[in-house]
């Protein structure tokens, strides 16, 4: 109890502090507060990997009050640390005192300095909530609370007008999502009596529930998990996310918000395993979004945009995984995909303030020479996510492949060019951004410099992960089973079974180096070699995948337009003849009759005792007559 | 005792009809003078009228210790000191608008 208090507690009272009294203080007070109120928790957490370890079926539980009792029903707030929330800790106060860290430096010059870092300890409080809580209940909470600090922090340059709009966009986005997992909600609560995780887990396997039941449920929760983990047809609020600061875009809309939606899948597996028809579903959508997000991501031009795709891309693969089956997998990316994605997002935001305050790859090129340490952790992070070898995000996709190739070959031959087309945009963004030549008008390349120690150390540190973040989770040609599939084994109780032969393991194993090696040479060739520079110009299908699909476009038209001509009839009718008849309708009647009223009260005593009497007359006479 | 007599022949309707008569003069008398003065005597005329029905009552109901007829002192009291402030206001408004009028005196509409 007293370790889930201060795991939970610390960041909230670092919200608060610094939320009221943060902006009297110096900034090197307010950035270390905020900083250790994520890293002291990161600590406890990992104190209690000891215990948790020594025990597999081990949990921590803290019933703190009854929060409110439905048809007798109590809804608890009590939280659980258990082996799935202590690795979601991990993850996210881990990645999160770095993003502190390097906030620190990054949002030095800014006069919002204490806010960023109450809404950032906010944010991480709230996570926190989402994946400590032991039931619905408290991971609804959390999963408000961050959307509430997402928009925060998205429309934290709230002067300017688009900057607030991406914000509300990413609201109302995950707001229709959280309709479905409110719909979920319900039909868990109507059908069992229950919001705990446990209960309701076993109340699953031990009775006979209809799969068409147990399918919408999953599905309804995985529409909660599309607008949170950006998915076809939620997704694109994310890339306009990248209006906020880029920590913000490091910590919550890459590292660990947008993996909500994947934790509450892995944390209600025994529904997703029992529901086939959901489970497909959800392996579909995300073999789409991987596909069109990497589309889309290599013909854009702003550094942070080619991030965001790329996001929503590898959450593709992480719902692909989810979809075959493989949980702890999913898991495993999403940890790994935490190390690489912060370190790029960081990378890109050292640019970012190196360059002062240009995300556009077209004025970029040869920073290799200004900025030597973001080049090189920049490089390990692209290598990783690209799928190098024994690199992180090498194993994690390959496990991811493998399992797909279990289910089908066409999604594993889809996902496969997916993992393509990740290399082809990372490295057209690497070669373009760090190498050829110098292409800013605006400022002269000796203008440009590397960033201070405050950034880089997060960079190096995440750089370390990245590079041995795959050791977690050895394959099964290395070792005899990974330790992460290990940890989580008691927490998954269906076991994964992807039975493949070592040397098709190999043979997928030889696809997916031949994928990279083919992206690598091919970005060399062109953008390395040829020196060829992103334009706004493109002909045809890129044309195409410039302009995002036309996605947003398509929204607007189908969705937007119809929505907005029917409320400006609403509005006509409600409004023009509605409500104007009761507003300028009415108040002349009331007028005219106030006047003849009026003339009662003249003034003269005489009257006011004519019309006493005459009203005690009336009320005797009434008396008299009726009782 | 000729007198006597007419006395024990009046009932005690004789007396509400009285009163009432009394009280409707003064009444009406409220309602239609203008002079302030004669306003004040109208309704000393109520009050006594009033007075009137409770010693009549209180005679018919074989009052003992004579409450009604008790009452009828507070009234007075009362009624003097109200007329001791009336006209001490009708002096007043007289000195500043010259005028006894009430009819005059609307000032209260706004």
């Amino acid at each position: 109890m007293s370790n889930i208090l201060i795991i939970l507690g610390l960041p909230l009272f670092g919200f608060i502090f610094n939320g009221i009294v943060g902006k009297f203080l110096p900034k090197s007070i307010v950035g270390s507060i905020a900083s250790l109120m994520v890293a002291i928790p990161f600590f406890t957490a990992f104190g209690l990997i000891g215990e948790l370890g020594g025990n597999d079926q081990l949990s921590i539980n803290w019933k703190a009050y009854t929060f409110l009792t439905l048809d007798n029903v109590p809804l608890m707030v009590s939280f659980t640390i258990d082996r799935l929330s202590i690795w979601m800790t991990l993850i996210i106060t881990g990645v999160g005192a770095l993003i502190h860290l390097y906030s620190t430096g990054y949002m030095k010059e800014d006069e919002g300095f204490y806010k960023i870092f109450a809404y950032l300890n906010f944010f991480v409080f709230n996570m926190l909530l989402l994946v400590l809580g032991s039931n619905f209940l408290m991971m609804f909470f959390g999963w408000e609370g961050v959307g509430l600090c997402s928009y925060l922090l998205i429309g934290f340059w709230y002067k300017n007008v688009d900057f607030g709009k991406a914000a509300r966009k990413a609201f109302v986005m995950n707001r229709i999502g959280d309709l479905g997992l409110l719909l979920g909600l319900y039909l868990i609560f109507s059908n069992f009596q229950t919001l705990e995780y446990a209960e309701f887990s076993q109340q699953i396997a031990a009775g006979n529930y209809s799969p068409n039941l147990l399918n919408a449920i999953s599905i309804l929760l995985f529409i909660g998990a599309m607008g949170k983990s950006a998915q076809i047809p939620l997704y694109t609020w994310l890339p306009d996310a990248m209006a906020g600061p880029t920590p913000v875009s490091a910590l919550i809309h890459a590292a660990t918000m947008v993996t909500a939606g994947i934790y509450l899948i892995v944390r209600n597996q025994i529904l997703f395993a029992l529901s086939p028809f959901a489970t497909e579903f959800i392996m579909w959508i995300g073999l789409a979004t991987s596909m069109l997000a990497a589309l889309i991501g290599l013909k854009q031009t702003d550094i942070k945009k080619v991030l965001a795709y790329s996001t929503v891309s590898q959450l593709g693969f992480m719902f692909v995984a989810l979809g075959v089956g493989a949980y702890s997998t999913a898991l495993f990316h999403l940890t790994t995909h935490a190390f690489f994605k912060a370190l790029l997002f960081l990378g890109a935001g050292s640019v970012i303030h190196g360059m002062h305050h240009e995300q556009d790859m077209r004025f970029m090129g040869g920073l290799k020479s200004k900025m030597p340490l973001t080049y090189w952790t920049f490089l390990i992070g692209t290598l990783a996510i690209s799928g190098f070898p024994f690199l992180s995000g090498f194993f994690s996709k390959d496990e991811i492949l493998a399992a797909t190739y279990t289910h089908g070959v066409i999604p594993y031959t889809l996902l496969l060019t997916s993992a393509l087309l990740t290399g082809v945009y990372m490295f057209r963004m690497f070669f373009e951004t760090f190498h050829g030549s110098y292409r800013n008008e605006k400022w002269d390349i000796n203008n440009v410099h590397e960033s201070p120690m405050v950034m880089t150390i997060p960079l190096i540190v995440l750089a370390f992960f990245s590079v041995f973040g795959g050791l977690i989770n050895l394959p099964k040609y290395l070792s005899d089973s990974g330790a992460l599939v290990n940890w989580l084994h008691p927490m998954l109780p269906i076991m994964e079974h992807h039975e493949i032969e070592h040397s098709e393991e190999l043979i997928l194993l030889g696809f997916a180096v031949l994928v990279f090696l083919i992206a690598f040479i091919y970005t060399r060739g062109v953008f390395l070699k040829k020196n060829t520079v992103p334009s706004d110009k493109e002909t045809g299908l890129f044309s195409i995948m410039r302009n995002k699909f036309y996605i947003d476009e398509a929204y607007q038209l189908i969705i937007i337009r119809p929505l907005e001509v029917i409320g400006d009839l609403l509005h006509l009718v409600g409004d023009g003849i509605f409500l104007k008849f009761f507003t300028f309708g009415i108040h002349p009647i009331l007028l005219y009759v106030s006047r003849l009223n009026k003339r009662i009260q003249n003034g003269n005593i005489e009257f006011y005792l004519l019309y006493m009497i005459i009203a005690v007359v009336i009320l005797l006479g009434v008396n008299l007559i009726f009782f | 005792m000729q007198l006597l007599n007419i006395f024990n022949s009046l009932d005690i309707s004789h007396y509400i009809y009285l009163s009432t008569v009394l009280f409707s003069i003064g009444m009406f008398g409220v309602l239609f003078r203008r002079n302030a003065i004669v306003l004040l005597m109208c309704i000393e005329l109520m009050l006594n009228a009033v007075n009137l029905l409770m010693v009549a009552f209180s005679e018919y109901m074989g009052d003992a210790q004579a409450n009604g007829q008790m009452f009828v002192f507070f009234i007075m009291v009362v009624a003097a000191a109200e007329a001791a402030v009336g006209l001490a206001i009708i002096v007043m408004v007289y000195r500043n608008t010259r005028k006894t009028d009430v009819s005059f005196l609307d000032s209260l509409k706004d």
